[in-house]
């Protein structure tokens, strides 16, 4: 069991509110998932020509402004925007792919978590109201996020097992359920130069959307593949630069509900994690049906 | 002989914003009905809240204990192990579990619900204004599950003798394995409809995406029509029974084919 969470803002008001209205929710969720906690902003794009990426280190006091001072000198400029607990974030002018490769080779201790424009990704072991806690969630700002609370079924406790999981240049997956041919798919995936990190199942199906995406297949087309290709039960939340998406296995043993009013859209496990939302009681509610994508904001246009 | 004294159910208002669920259901528990349903006045019943009658019926020497929940923004389990002839009413949604194996309460959610409303209900009724979400009304033995909205997959799943109305539609297994009782449905039905019957008794109006296993379109007769009739009454639901088709096991199942020996 894991607890799964999506909230996406239509005004300003609530995307200055936006980090502790998600932290609420994962309050809700965390009985689904004590294990582990993590989240997906997305917030204060990059300007043209940088990238944004999130970075966590294992280190009891790891050097961030110097890895700052590293990045000016091997790109044409950097800068650190910010640091929560055991993770930050830098903007880089420069793409995304020499970045996340001289990090690989220059600091491999560090773990990339999320790469892009827009994306940042919190996540850690521990019960999800210390995470809420250390991380400052309720300050964090943005136009939409995604939360995750994990019970561990298939694999160990650890950051790198956490979801969200990344699945490309501001893009993110969490899972609620379990993949039984992960392994199979791993080893095919890596074949074709994904990189996993983890044995984690969810990790793969993050994999398996990566690889669709990199082939040249629509969001849409990469969820539509699931149901095909992924054998298992899920409750999948995909977020994207601009929204979030929803796909349930045809079995539907995994629960989901959705709600939307004139101020946000949401999806999570349970209708108690939407019940903390302002307005909840007046928003149009209904669970989405199996088998079918979902989606908000200009999600699958990209 | 002496009427044996009876205390009236009392009426309470509960806040979920600042009383537990725990509070709600052991303040509730604290009533119970003395013998089985169908049985009334048993031998030694001192102090009980006044018997049922009929399945479904509320009332009774006690009268009907009023309860108010406000606020109950998704919790789980609301108003479970009922066993007195409350009449519950629910001011919003509720989560998993609501109402699970009731006995004689009237339970009436203004509001949709979550997984497995009425599971295991025993007797009297539950009502649910919004939608239901999966296994509404699971292996329930008695009583009566109204959803005025749609309930999503394995609507009265194993059901073993309660009746289940849904004014909506129904997800996939519908009534899957369901033993006894009546599921009806005024919209359409998903994918796998009574899958593994037994001997329910499923009354669709509109489409159904698909049967199940061993599940085939039978006869409407004028007994089924009258009991359609009847179920739609008690739910209040104003549709005419000649719309619907019924759907009951080929009873294929139940014993092992000797032919197919070879297959395992």
């Amino acid at each position: 069991m894991c607890g799964i969470a999506g909230l996406y803002t239509k005004n300003d008001a609530l995307r200055s509110q936006l980090g502790e209205h998600l932290a609420r929710m994962l309050g809700q969720l965390s009985f689904r998932g004590p294990d582990s906690a993590g989240v997906a902003f997305y917030r204060d794009p990059a300007p043209d020509g940088w990238c944004k990426i999130s970075l966590h280190s294992a280190a009891a006091a790891p050097d961030w402004t110097g890895l700052g001072v590293e990045l000016v000198g091997v790109f044409a400029d950097a800068a650190l925007t910010g640091v929560r607990a055991t993770h930050a974030v830098f903007v880089v002018a420069a793409d995304a792919e020499p970045v996340q490769s001289w990090l690989a080779q220059a600091h491999p201790e560090l773990t990339l978590m999320s790469a892009g424009a827009t994306i940042e990704i919190y996540k850690e072991a521990g019960p999800p109201a210390d995470f809420v806690q250390r991380f400052a969630l309720d300050q964090i700002t943005g136009s939409h996020a995604l939360g995750h609370t994990r019970m561990a079924t298939e694999s160990r406790v650890t950051t790198e097992h956490s979801h969200p999981f990344s699945t490309g240049l501001d893009l993110c997956l969490v899972h609620n359920g379990s993949l039984s041919n992960h392994n199979r798919l791993r080893r095919s995936l890596r074949r074709e130069g994904i990189r996993i990190q983890t044995d984690n199942d969810s990790e793969v199906a993050a994999g398996y959307l990566t690889w669709r995406l990199r082939q040249g297949a629509t969001l849409e087309q990469a969820l539509e593949g699931c149901l095909d290709d992924l054998d298992g039960f899920y409750t999948f939340a995909v977020g994207t630069a601009d929204g979030f998406a929803v796909l349930r296995d045809p079995i539907a043993c995994k629960p989901a509900v959705m709600a939307e009013t004139d101020e946000w859209v949401a999806m999570a496990s349970e209708y108690r994690a939407i019940a903390v939302l302002p307005g909840a009681q007046d928003a149009v509610t209904w669970e989405p049906e199996p088998g079918r994508v979902y989606s908000w904001g200009t999600a699958l246009v990209a | 002989m002496a009427t044996p004294e009876v205390t009236p159910l009392p009426a309470l208002d509960f806040d979920l914003r600042s009383d537990s669920v725990r509070e709600l259901n052991s303040r509730l528990h604290a009533v119970q009905s003395v013998g089985r349903v169908g049985r009334v006045g048993s031998v030694g019943s001192v102090g009980g809240v006044g018997s049922v009658g009929s399945v479904g019926q509320v009332g009774g020497v006690g009268g009907v204990g009023r309860v108010r929940i406000a606020n109950p923004e998704g919790r789980h389990a609301i108003a479970v192990g009922l066993d007195a002839a409350y009449d519950v009413e629910i001011d919003g949604h509720v989560g998993y579990y609501c109402a699970g194996m009731n006995q004689h309460a009237t339970v009436r959610v203004h509001g949709n619900c979550g997984v497995g409303v009425a599971e295991n209900m025993m007797s009297g009724s539950v009502i649910v204004e919004g939608s239901a979400s999966q296994a509404a009304g699971a292996t329930a033995r008695g009583g009566l599950l109204v959803i005025h909205g749609d309930a999503s997959a394995r609507c009265a799943i194993s059901l073993k003798g309660a009746d289940v109305v849904v004014r909506g539609s129904i997800g996939h297994m519908g009534a899957f394995m369901a033993q006894k009782g009546c599921l009806v449905v005024c919209g359409d039905a998903g994918e796998a409809l009574g899958d593994s019957l037994y001997e329910a008794r499923l009354y669709v109006r509109g489409a159904v995406a698909g049967l199940g296993a061993d599940c085939v379109r039978k006869e409407m007769r004028p007994e089924h029509h009258e009991q359609l009739l009847g179920l739609l009454a008690q739910a209040e639901i104003d549709v005419d029974p000649a719309e619907f088709s019924r759907y009951g096991s080929a009873r294929q199942l139940y014993n092992f084919t000797v032919d197919n020996v070879g297959v395992y």
